[in-house]
């Protein structure tokens, strides 16, 4: 299908731009705000990929919730841009060092492995990705198998809460 | 998936770049906090495409607990943040540093 084609390559295209832009703008609130367009096309992509659960939960939680939390805090922080460094040290030229070699590691070992389709149990058709993808399935699943690793991450977050409220009251300064 | 996976793949690869990119290069802590974000979700769409392209739901429910820890880590992180900005004023990780005297 060309359309489908079309759509990742351009959600695809969006989703990198935002990723660049969050590295490049000098304001954090700018970073952030192109974080939140990174997040939505990453969710564009989830929703093509029938994997519409996950897709909402992105929208909500991450694009949602997330950012608005950083969002309060730079604006709470009242932050400007970072002024420029006086001189370039050695740090930032081994980080771009190391961040390339990542790069061409990861991308190496995609094209040597470019093409080789999975052993897939039967070929997936679409009404099974959304079937996959669906709330019914995921969450009956949630709620049987992994019944205690959900009221672990209850726990998780119920800790970062007070944890968070914790660190940032004004005595612990 | 009309799409291949290997695009998708390659696509979680280059986002993961450029958050390891922002996590070394960035000097502003909560910016390296929006990068590790970034990071956790070009994750994420490798484990959805795994999923969906092999009719397996269990790495969405890892997308699912990925989801509610990157929301635990970014409460947290935000938090230590603002604690250290109360004490030092700056946000700037080049000037954060308590252990080095």
């Amino acid at each position: 299908m060309a359309l489908a084609s079309v759509t990742f390559f351009a959600l695809a295209l969006i989703a990198i731009a935002s990723a660049v832009g969050v590295l490049i703008a000098r304001s954090p609130i700018y970073s952030a705000l192109s974080l939140v367009l990174n997040l939505l096309s990453v969710a564009g992509l989830y929703l093509t990929m029938n994997a519409s659960f996950i897709g909402v939960i992105q929208i909500l939680v991450y694009a949602g919730a997330i950012m608005v939390l950083v969002l309060f805090v730079i604006m709470l922080l009242n932050l400007d841009a970072l002024p420029s460094p006086r001189s370039i040290g050695w740090g930032p030229i081994l980080g771009f060092v190391l961040g390339i070699g990542l790069l061409a590691q990861l991308l190496y070992v995609m094209l040597t492995s470019f093409g080789i389709s999975l052993e897939a149990a039967e070929p997936v058709t679409t009404a099974m990705a959304v079937e996959n993808g669906s709330a019914n399935t995921l969450g009956q699943i949630l709620f049987t198998e992994y019944a205690l690793h959900l009221q672990v991450a209850a726990i998780l977050l119920l800790a970062a809460t007070v944890g968070a409220v914790m660190l940032a009251q004004r005595r612990f300064a | 998936m009309e799409v291949a996976l290997d695009w998708y793949l390659a696509l979680s690869a280059v986002m993961f770049t450029i958050g390891v990119f922002g996590v070394l290069l960035k000097r502003n802590a909560i910016v390296i906090l929006m990068c590790v974000e970034l990071m956790l979700n070009s994750a994420n769409v490798a484990l959805v495409g795994f999923s969906q392209s092999l009719a397996d739901p269990t790495g969405q429910i890892l997308v699912f607990f990925s989801i509610a820890v990157a929301a635990a880590e970014a409460a947290i992180g935000l938090a230590i943040v603002i604690a250290i900005f109360r004490k030092k004023r700056t946000v700037n990780i080049n000037d954060i540093h308590l252990f080095k005297h």
